[in-house]
């Protein structure tokens, strides 16, 4: 039991390495094309929110379980 | 320690009241207080519909009209979006309602402290209901639930059946053996496939509620943890966050439910 503490972190710290990674990669793949083309920054927009929402959610799961560790 | 105060965010809405054995608990209080809202605005609205919208009508109007256009992105006609879209837009407003309603003052630090054992217990008397599984279960139950209903009324119940169960793979095999022996190796692998489509469908659901309740539950705490370390000013831009979050959360849901209603009531093309 002396453990929890370290498997909260690990639950966290481990969980949040892609999401991050893929959030970093979202918004780098979004400034190339509102690079590339600044007119479609508008339509852009919405779906980079989205998708980098679906990314965020996967460090969420691993935070519900950090959460719930007990 | 004995005195003091347990002040916790718990993963699980706690009960406040009872009628008879039925518990009823805060987010529960809280949603109903959510759909009042909606209801009253809707009858609101409703009541005074002009031909020139005036005010509020203006706004949800706006709104309306900006969202039928991503709906059709994804359903490819606007038939079919003004079809999908009371059930989408009853999914958004509330999860939406609900997350804002989590962020209000009162809500999660008015309450009453219950005596447990040694120890007392804090328990707020509203708590936002997208911070309990409980809720967010149901509504992923109920999107994914009407999502198979839309698409046995869509494409009739045999033709959707055959989806997951396929029965129709293997009389295949026997009408069509003589023809082309490689189907008897094809067609079990066809009816697998639909096997592992019923896993998919449970895995919709898991992450349809996990997604909202983490989300929302995560922005909670991290609120109270913000305000513990500085009551003052410091949660404000994390206020702003959280605000951002219930809006792309409420819309991922609905998109998300848009989604499996689209496929579930697309023909089937192989």
């Amino acid at each position: 039991m002396e453990n929890v503490m370290f498997a909260k972190a690990l639950a966290i710290s481990l969980g949040s390495v892609v999401p991050a990674f893929s959030i970093g990669w979202i918004g780098s793949k979004a400034m190339e094309a509102i690079g590339r083309n600044p007119e479609a920054a508008g339509k852009i927009l919405v779906p980079v929110l989205l998708v980098s929402a679906f990314a965020e959610a996967i460090a969420i799961y691993a935070l519900v379980i950090a959460f719930s560790i007990k | 320690m004995a005195g003091e105060i347990i002040h916790e965010n718990t993963l699980f809405a706690e009960p406040i009241a009872h009628i008879g054995h039925f518990a009823i608990t805060n987010a529960l209080l809280t949603a109903g207080f959510a759909l009042a809202i909606m209801i009253i605005l809707a009858i609101a609205i409703r009541r005074s519909l002009k031909q020139v919208p005036t005010g509020i009508q203006n706004v949800f109007e706006m709104i309306i009209e900006a969202f039928l256009g991503i709906f059709d992105d994804v359903t490819g006609s606007r038939k079919r979006s003004l079809q999908f879209a009371p059930v989408v837009f009853a999914f958004f407003f509330f999860v939406l309602f609900n997350n804002w309603m989590g962020l209000l003052p009162g809500v999660g630090s008015i309450g009453q402290i219950v005596q447990h054992g040694e120890e007392k217990i804090f328990i707020p008397y509203l708590r936002g209901a997208t911070a309990d599984i409980n809720t967010t279960l149901a509504l992923a139950t109920i999107g994914v639930v009407l999502s198979h209903i839309f698409g046995v009324l869509a494409v009739g119940w045999w033709k959707y059946l055959n989806k997951f169960i396929n029965i129709k793979a293997f009389m295949e095999i026997l009408k069509k053996f003589r023809k082309d022996p490689m189907i008897i190796l094809t067609n079990p692998i066809k009816a697998f496939v639909g096997l592992i489509e019923i896993v998919g469908e449970l895995a919709k659901i898991a992450s349809l509620s996990f997604r909202l309740f983490g989300n929302i539950f995560a922005g909670e705490v991290l609120l109270a943890s913000i305000s513990a370390i500085l009551a003052y000013g410091a949660p404000i831009p994390f206020l702003f966050l959280e605000i951002m979050v219930g809006l792309i959360q409420a819309l991922i849901f609905a998109m998300l439910v848009l989604t499996y209603i689209t496929i579930a009531t697309a023909a089937d093309e192989h």
